[in-house]
């Protein structure tokens, strides 16, 4: 029988010191990523609560790109009926009334904890995951618009017309309610982003960041930790998982 | 005891030609409106994503309140059994399933989904006030259909009183649960607080004795249903007390709100900027539907008079429509202040006082629901007897004369007793409980007054 004589120099001992160490680190870096992918048949579970961190140093008030990608995302037409189009999210401009000091940010739903919106829906068809998104059941929402009467952030919007060629991932439909989802179809399929992160991060400003607020790994977690960050209305105590920086 | 009223059942005449047709008109308009925005959707409306309930809301909340507040009438006799109301109890409790019908079918129809009524009635949020309306509305239904038959059937009359004790906790319950829609949102600075409730009652007492005055000036000159003096002043004094009410809840409202600084926003909206609702609010309501009917009200010659009564009241409906046009409306028209201290702009109207002007569509809605109130009362008093044959004086001083009692009435309850108590009498009476010695006691003097043969 042949016997194999392993040279042990400094060289060899380092290199595979090193791809030892790779190949049991790797594993453990792709295949988290990949179980971020939640199967289809899995529901959502309350170990993640999914978040936006919005930087209102980044966001410039000539940039209109998140909305635009939300709408596009999600199939929002242009009516030319500003009062009654929806709108997932929108731009806000802001003016100190004494200093005068402005500020832009992107205002949408802020997917509480403990949703208003909620409470008051007659038939359960406004509702909050496991995970923290806020949706509407469009199969059981009757249209009473009792949930755009109590959202304080004014972020909900009533379908006031025929639609006519909705994305696949995205019903949406004549007399219901709806909001921003947080992008739940991206969010299921594990993409782990949204469209108005995307486009905004395209754009180079980088102020909306999406991500795990129950991670403490999470590049949004870290960043809660760090710096002094704002949610809208924290009078009412409703818990939003949309916090804002620099207002 | 017994109702004694003589009760008619209505045959068709001028009258109720000229108003069944205006009935069904109405209900026309507010068909083809449905059909229209039902088909179209609510863009064609003045509703938008600011102003979210509009005048459709207007209307079926005017009518669920006035609902609860013409059973007021019925209750004044069977709860606090002042027997000259006695012969209104029919025609009470009919008014007030017709105009709620009426005023929930406008709310069902101005919904986005309308056809998913068997939703809202199968799926509930028990958290939600809407989902307890719905079996507020619905047991309000139910329980004033037992009170009516209650009153209809001669042997049940007894139970009216528990009956009628039971509907008007329903109805107190109900009208703080419409008051409670507004009250618990948490976001709406017009809103929020509990006060909404008491003053939603007040409303509903005096917009359904209005309401009352109404019909009961119209079956005496359109039915030929006499309308005694005794009647009228007692309208006179509740209407009083009801528009004092209503004032005391509404100016305590708005101290309340002048008190907490945040709330100063709202109210200068409302009270003093100058905009549609303040002119509703102190035209409107203030004036024409509070002090005009008080003038009329302690008017020397007007307040003696059956037409006097009716201009005091159809005021006083002018004023409660109004009002809750003004809290319906004004308090989504408000902007929300989401970031204090700064100026909001944006492309879906922040920071900006939202604009609403109804189209015909809600305005025909509603009138929808005006009709088949009317449709239904005016069905109800061509098929049963709940219209009394007369409300003089005469008429309704016979309701406060205590029964005669005759030997067959005797008989008949002693052979009822006997029935229902049955095994009872043969307790001794130290086991007996304090009522049923005091059925033995009245039964024991009706005896030594007129002996029963044996």
């Amino acid at each position: 029988m042949k016997k194999y004589k392993i040279k042990l120099d400094r060289r060899n001992f380092l290199k595979s010191s090193g791809m030892l160490g790779m190949s049991s680190l790797a594993p453990g870096v792709f295949f988290q990523e990949l179980a971020q992918a939640r199967p289809l048949n899995e529901p959502a579970s309350s170990k993640n609560r999914w978040g936006l961190l919005i930087d209102a140093n980044q966001c410039s008030e000539d940039c209109n790109a998140c909305v635009t990608a939300c709408n596009e995302e999600h199939g929002i037409e242009d009516f030319g009926r500003p009062t009654t189009d929806t709108q997932y999210i929108r731009k806000l401009n802001l003016t100190h009334e004494d200093s005068g000091e402005s500020l832009t940010i992107p205002m949408m739903c802020q997917h509480c904890e403990n949703p208003p919106c909620v409470d008051v829906c007659p038939t359960g068809a406004s509702f909050i995951r496991a995970d923290g998104i806020v949706l509407v059941n469009k199969h059981t929402c009757i249209g009473c618009r009792y949930c755009m009467m109590s959202c304080p952030y004014k972020a909900r919007s009533f379908i006031h017309e025929n639609l006519e060629n909705q994305v696949p991932h995205t019903p949406r439909g004549k007399g219901c309610v709806e909001s921003c989802n947080l992008c739940v179809h991206k969010v299921d399929k594990g993409e782990n982003t949204t469209a108005c992160a995307e486009a905004c991060n395209k754009d180079g400003h980088q102020a909306i960041l999406f991500g795990d607020l129950n991670d403490p790994e999470s590049e949004i977690s870290k960043k809660l930790n760090k710096y002094k960050t704002t949610e809208v209305r924290s009078d009412l105590g409703l818990n939003t998982a949309v916090r804002y920086r620099g207002i | 005891m017994r109702d004694k009223t003589d009760y008619i059942i209505i045959e068709f005449s001028k009258a109720i030609f000229i108003y069944g047709l205006v009935a069904v008109s109405f209900i026309g308009l507010g068909f083809y409106s449905f059909v229209t925005l039902e088909h179209e959707g609510h863009w064609l409306t003045g509703m938008n994503n600011q102003i979210v309930w509009g005048l459709p809301h207007v209307f079926a909340i005017f009518l669920i309140i006035a609902a609860s507040g013409v059973l007021n009438i019925a209750s004044i006799s069977s709860v606090f059994n002042i027997k000259i109301y006695k012969p209104l109890g029919r025609l009470s409790a009919l008014l007030a399933i017709s105009l709620l019908t009426g005023g929930l079918i406008v709310l069902v129809l101005d919904l986005g989904r309308p056809d998913r009524l068997i939703v809202a009635m199968t799926t509930f949020n028990f958290k939600s006030i809407f989902a307890w309306n719905v079996f507020l509305y619905s047991g309000f239904m139910a329980v004033v259909a037992l009170y009516l038959w209650m009153m209809f059937e001669a042997r049940y009359n007894k139970f009216v009183g528990k009956v009628g004790t039971f509907a008007f906790a329903w109805r107190v319950t109900l009208t703080t649960g419409t008051g409670s829609i507004f009250a618990f949102l948490v976001a709406k600075e017009a809103y929020n607080g509990a006060l909404l409730a008491p003053l939603f009652i007040a409303l509903s007492l005096l917009v359904g004795t209005a309401f009352f005055y109404k019909i009961l000036f119209w079956m005496d000159r359109g039915l030929g249903i006499p309308l005694g003096s005794e009647i009228i002043k007692r309208f006179r004094k509740l209407l009083i007390y009801f528009i004092f009410t209503v004032f005391y809840i509404t100016i305590l409202s708005h101290l309340t709100n002048l008190y907490v600084t945040k709330n100063h926003g709202y109210e200068f909206f409302l009270l003093f900027s100058g905009n549609i609702y303040t002119f509703l609010f102190w035209g409107c309501q203030m004036i024409i539907g509070t002090l005009f009917p008080l003038l009329i009200l302690y008017n020397k010659k007007l307040s003696k008079s059956a037409s006097g009564l009716l201009y005091a009241s159809i005021l006083v409906l002018f004023g409660g429509f109004s009002m809750l046009y003004v809290i319906i409306i004004s308090g989504q028209a408000f902007p929300l202040d989401l970031f204090p201290g700064y100026i909001e702009r944006s492309s879906f109207f922040d920071g900006v006082e939202a604009t609403y002007v109804p189209s015909i569509y809600e305005f025909m809605l509603g009138l929808g629901g005006v009709g088949i109130a009317a449709a239904i009362y005016l069905f109800a008093i061509m098929v049963l007897d709940f219209t009394p044959r007369s409300l003089d004086n005469a008429a309704t001083a016979m309701a406060n004369v205590p029964e005669p009692v005759t030997e067959e009435k005797l008989e008949e309850e002693k052979e009822s007793q006997k029935e229902v108590v049955g095994e009872k009498s043969s307790i001794p009476p130290d086991q007996k409980t304090t009522e049923e010695l005091e059925t033995d006691e009245k039964n024991k003097s009706a005896d030594e007054g007129k002996p029963a043969e044996e």
